[in-house]
């Protein structure tokens, strides 16, 4: 019988099976960041149990609210400085350094094929994208993972989601996941792996694949997974190149991850998007979703561009490119906070940060910030939002704010007009 | 030690009750459960639903509909139950991370087929209601104005060890 890549990895991690359909795996990547991390540091200190299982296998950084902006955060980020430096650990971000976990651990080459990542934050999935599994997790199974590198799972069974056809120009992995989530439902993935497969998939860019993976957790999956091809070797050969004589070489072993041609499904949907139009959410669930055409005209206050699921450069590039030569509406704040610095970066090299400054757009630095209402642009109540980001509940980006989620091209478009806008329509 | 699974119970009438609802982003920056305790379900908008209410601050036990803690892996929102004295959720059925992390503490996330919850939800309409939930029978017993229906639910043999062990920082530690 044939097995899912979430299977391979179960199988080839597998550390103890304590109860029956209990798996606790070895874990390869234990992620941390200064909200979720502090208290799982204070508990192992209370328990006399301060060390960490591998200061290599566990990286950290400093994302949520960054810079600090208050003594709470400044003491958040402290404890998880602290801790990363009496450790050793041999990856930790900080200032100067530091951007959204998602977006950041990738880039730097921490995720590869066939890891088990676990992290104190439910948009971990993201990892997926790269044929790992990547589960958020709470405090308790981090801490476990810090003094351990083990975690437990029911093993998930796993929903294929083939994605067919040929996206059309102005429409992107975020108008795809954003329709597969209004499908699925808010729980329909619960207890599921998510597998994205097809020809739209194989077509996708690491970005993309990641923006994909990202929203998984938003109908409930434990992770997001795609199958490891050409596309993952070429983003991650400086990476690996010491491993592999040739990127052709990687390529070949990484496929013995890919699931088999006769692996079992709990389920298997086929869509064909090639006739997708851009999609938004409305009412405070990520399935509540309709096309934009159907929200258009609807006014916003601010406009926000960044986080783990819509900060990288192809995301920033895509705006820009709308925004290139325009100016967003007066009624509108426009904040763009690029992922990580070398995004900041490239996109200072490439004209892009110019485009959106010239815009009216705010810049920040890299932080999730306004994603969850935590800085750098919470909304008042009675505002509303559109954002690229992944979650749209009741208060999520400020008390009694609304926020309607959508993609980068659409963000921006709708920067311009002060309304939810097609940004094919400009 | 055994958390307490007993105690006046508060009825939630409605599915994907979120932990941004459950515990809003901006008591993140606390770095003890403690901290939270004033702020449990501070953003739930629901009728007849007063998140500074009485019956909230007597509530021991929470029943609710489909999909409870979806959102956020925060264990924030299981804290912010556990320091309020809420160690028992009843649900139809839980987002995956939030049930991990009740169990995780030590707590019990309970499901109960449709059904049941129904029940449940039918004899808050009778007045105060009190469970009592006896783990090793797996059966819970609901006690309104004297009388009493018992329900029984399923529970795995891990989470139940974790339950025992008072969660899962102690059951690692001792076998990993």
């Amino acid at each position: 019988m044939g097995k899912t890549i979430a299977e391979k990895i179960f199988a080839s991690h597998l550390r103890d099976e304590p109860f029956e359909g209990t798996k606790v795996l070895a874990i390869d990547r234990v992620l941390c960041h200064e909200i979720t991390t502090p208290v799982a540091i204070a508990d192992l200190e209370s328990r006399g149990k301060d060390r960490v299982f591998d200061n290599t296998k566990i990286k950290a950084v400093i994302d949520h609210v960054t810079p600090s902006k208050d003594s709470k955060t400044a003491l958040q980020a402290k404890m998880l400085r602290d801790w990363a430096r009496r450790h050793d650990l041999k990856d930790f971000f900080d200032v100067g350094h530091n951007g959204v976990c998602h977006a950041l651990f990738p880039e730097k080459g921490f995720i590869h094929p066939g890891f088990t990542v676990i992290m104190g934050d439910s948009h971990t999935c993201t990892h997926g994208a790269f044929g790992a599994f990547a589960a958020g997790v709470g405090t308790t199974d981090l801490e476990v993972g810090i003094l351990k590198g083990v975690c437990a799972f029911r093993e998930p069974a796993t929903i294929r989601v083939n994605l067919n056809g040929q996206l059309s120009a102005g429409v992107y992995a975020k108008d795809v996941i954003l329709f597969v989530i209004g499908q699925l439902g808010v729980n329909g993935a619960t207890d599921r792996v998510i597998e994205f497969a097809g020809s739209v998939v194989e077509q996708m860019s690491m970005e993309a694949r990641m923006t994909l993976c990202n929203m998984a957790i938003e109908a409930g999956g434990t992770s997001g997974i795609c199958m490891p091809d050409r596309v993952t070797v070429d983003y991650l050969w400086p990476f690996i190149q010491d491993q592999y004589a040739t990127p052709e070489e990687a390529v070949a072993d990484f496929a013995k991850w890919q699931s088999d041609a006769d692996a079992i499904y709990a389920q298997v949907l086929d869509f064909d998007v090639s006739a997708l139009e851009p999609q938004v959410t409305f009412d405070y669930k990520p399935d509540c979703v309709k096309s934009v055409a159907e929200l258009a005209g609807t006014a916003v206050d601010q406009v926000y561009i960044g986080t783990c699921t819509n900060g990288r450069i192809e995301d920033l590039r895509v705006a820009a490119a709308i925004l290139k030569g325009r100016k967003i509406a007066p009624t509108v704040r426009g904040i763009v906070s690029p992922a990580t610095p070398k995004i900041f970066s490239a996109a200072l090299d490439e004209g892009i940060i110019q485009i959106f400054m010239e815009a009216g757009f705010c810049v920040t630095n890299p932080t999730c910030g306004a994603c969850l209402g935590m800085s750098n642009g919470v909304l008042s109540a009675g505002e509303v939002c559109a954002s690229t980001s992944n979650r749209n509940f009741n208060g999520r980006m400020g008390k009694g704010g609304m926020v309607h989620l959508m993609s980068p091209a659409t963000a921006a478009a709708t920067a311009i007009t002060g309304v939810i806008t097609d940004a094919r329509s400009l | 030690m055994q958390k307490i699974f007993k105690g006046a119970t508060i009825f939630l009438d409605r599915s994907d009750i979120n932990t941004d609802e459950i515990i809003p982003a901006k008591y993140l920056t606390e770095v003890t459960k403690e901290a939270l305790q004033p702020y449990m379900l501070e953003d739930l908008k629901l009728e007849g639903f007063d998140p500074n209410g009485e019956e909230l601050a007597n509530a021991r036990v929470v029943v609710s509909r489909q999909n409870f803690g979806c959102g956020s892996s925060r264990e924030h929102a299981p804290w912010v139950f556990e320091v309020n004295g809420v160690h028992t959720i009843i649900a139809e059925s839980y987002a995956r991370i939030f049930r991990q992390n009740m169990f995780n503490g030590g707590m019990l996330a309970i499901e109960l087929p449709a059904g049941d919850i129904d029940k449940l939800f039918g004899l808050g309409k009778l007045g105060r209601v009190v469970v009592d939930v006896d783990l090793d029978a797996q059966t819970i017993a609901a006690t309104v104005g004297g009388n009493i229906t018992n329900f029984s639910f399923a529970i795995s043999e891990f989470d139940k060890a974790l339950v025992e062990a008072g969660g899962w920082v102690e059951f690692a530690d001792e076998r990993y």
